[in-house]
């Protein structure tokens, strides 16, 4: 029969043990392949208008939101995609259609969109993205700023194809 | 009489600085620059919220006598009718809440915001509702004055944690110093209270007393009569 009896001296042991294999990075995790898609992130949906326009600024702008969307797996820049932007700012609240707008990324899936300054609501000073179209599955985002007083805000996006 | 003009001086002081302690949290949001970009709706109900977290400092101090120059009598009924604001106050808020983002809402109150503040509120927002339901429902329940006791201050400790907790990790109209000195307030005074409301029979001295005293007092009461502090 096994030996079951677990001493201190022995759960010291391997405690110890594993502690020291694990800061010498003899454990690795298994790594996924590729790049992995981004997952929504709660709340991110909230207030999103289907079909808002593409535009070349939001209200009288002021503040940047950027960020730069991607294939997952290889990871290729996807160019030509539908972000949609909204938030609270200075100009609307997050239901107010003027505070909607939508973008498309350039040739090597980066997108920037002048909107006016977010400032906090609901608690936090956030904004909303949402990627929502055909060809990958929907995400939507909602990045949270690190000071009230920043004047811009990224989101990057992995899409799975749908 | 000397002691006489100290006992009206104790009690002017006492509601000055109750009164104080109210009024700056609340004059300091009124002055925030966040409220230029809000609408109505949303102005009322995050003062609504303001003015629910006031009345959790005046409730505790209702509730261990702490407020000179109202009778024990008095001072209970007020402490009912506070307690029946502050479910008003409650619903105002989330109600308000919901007319302004209604997604946000529903996320909050199904414990799956984004936001860690959103599940504090929300279960203090349903100990409130449970302490005011078992307050209705007392005589009716037929609870033992000891079981009451209990069950409302378990709900009373759950409403002040979760509301201090909501409060200090919100960003919004709240100044942050007032806000976070209201808040210290609001617990010194429910653990001051709390401590001694749960050991009455230790304290024959607390139930028959004016409301003249202190939190100061209490502690001292505390030591004298319980050097231990345990049962």
């Amino acid at each position: 029969m096994t030996d079951l009896l677990t001493t201190r001296r022995t759960l010291l042991a391997a405690a110890g043990a594993a502690v020291a294999t694990g800061m010498t990075g003899l454990i690795v995790p298994a790594r996924a392949q590729g790049l992995a898609a981004t997952p929504s992130m709660r709340g991110g949906s909230n207030n999103y208008r289907p079909g808002a326009p593409i535009v070349e600024r939001i209200g009288s702008g002021g503040f940047w939101m950027t960020g730069t969307v991607r294939r997952a797996g290889d990871g290729a820049p996807l160019p030509g995609r539908r972000i949609q932007i909204w938030a609270h700012t200075t100009e609307g609240n997050e239901r107010d259609p003027q505070s909607h707008g939508a973008t498309l990324t350039d040739a090597d899936g980066v997108f920037r969109l002048e909107m006016p300054q977010i400032v906090p609501a609901f608690g936090q000073p956030h904004g909303h993205l949402a990627y929502d179209d055909d060809e990958f599955a929907t995400v939507f985002l909602r990045p949270v700023m690190a000071s009230a007083s920043d004047t811009s805000l990224s989101a990057d996006f992995v899409l799975q194809p749908a | 009489m000397r002691l006489e003009a100290s006992g009206k001086v104790r009690t002017i002081l006492t509601w000055s600085a109750l009164a104080a302690a109210v009024a700056v949290p609340v004059a300091a949001a009124a002055a925030s620059p966040l409220l230029a970009w809000r609408d109505p709706v949303y102005i009322l109900g995050g003062f609504a919220g303001i003015a629910a977290m006031a009345l959790l400092l005046v409730q505790p101090l209702l509730a261990g006598e702490l407020l000179p120059g109202l009778s024990a009598r008095r001072g209970r009924l007020v402490h009912r009718w506070t307690g029946a604001l502050l479910v008003v106050f409650v619903v105002a808020h989330v109600a308000a809440l919901w007319v302004t983002s209604p997604p946000d809402v529903v996320d909050a109150l199904l414990f799956a915001s984004p936001t860690p503040f959103s599940v504090w509120g929300v279960v203090a927002m349903w100990a409130v509702f449970a302490s005011a339901l078992l307050a209705a429902l007392r005589h009716r329940l037929r609870l033992r004055p000891r079981s009451w006791r209990r069950a409302h201050t378990v709900l009373a400790a759950v409403i002040v944690a979760g509301s201090v907790a909501h409060a200090l990790l919100i960003e919004g109209t709240m100044e942050t110093w007032s806000k976070a000195a209201l808040c210290a307030l609001v617990l010194a005074a429910t653990v001051a209270v709390v401590m001694v409301r749960m050991r009455p029979r230790q304290f024959p001295s607390w139930s028959g007393r004016k409301g003249t005293g202190g939190i100061v007092r209490v502690f001292i009461v505390l030591r004298k009569k319980n050097p231990t502090a345990s049962d």
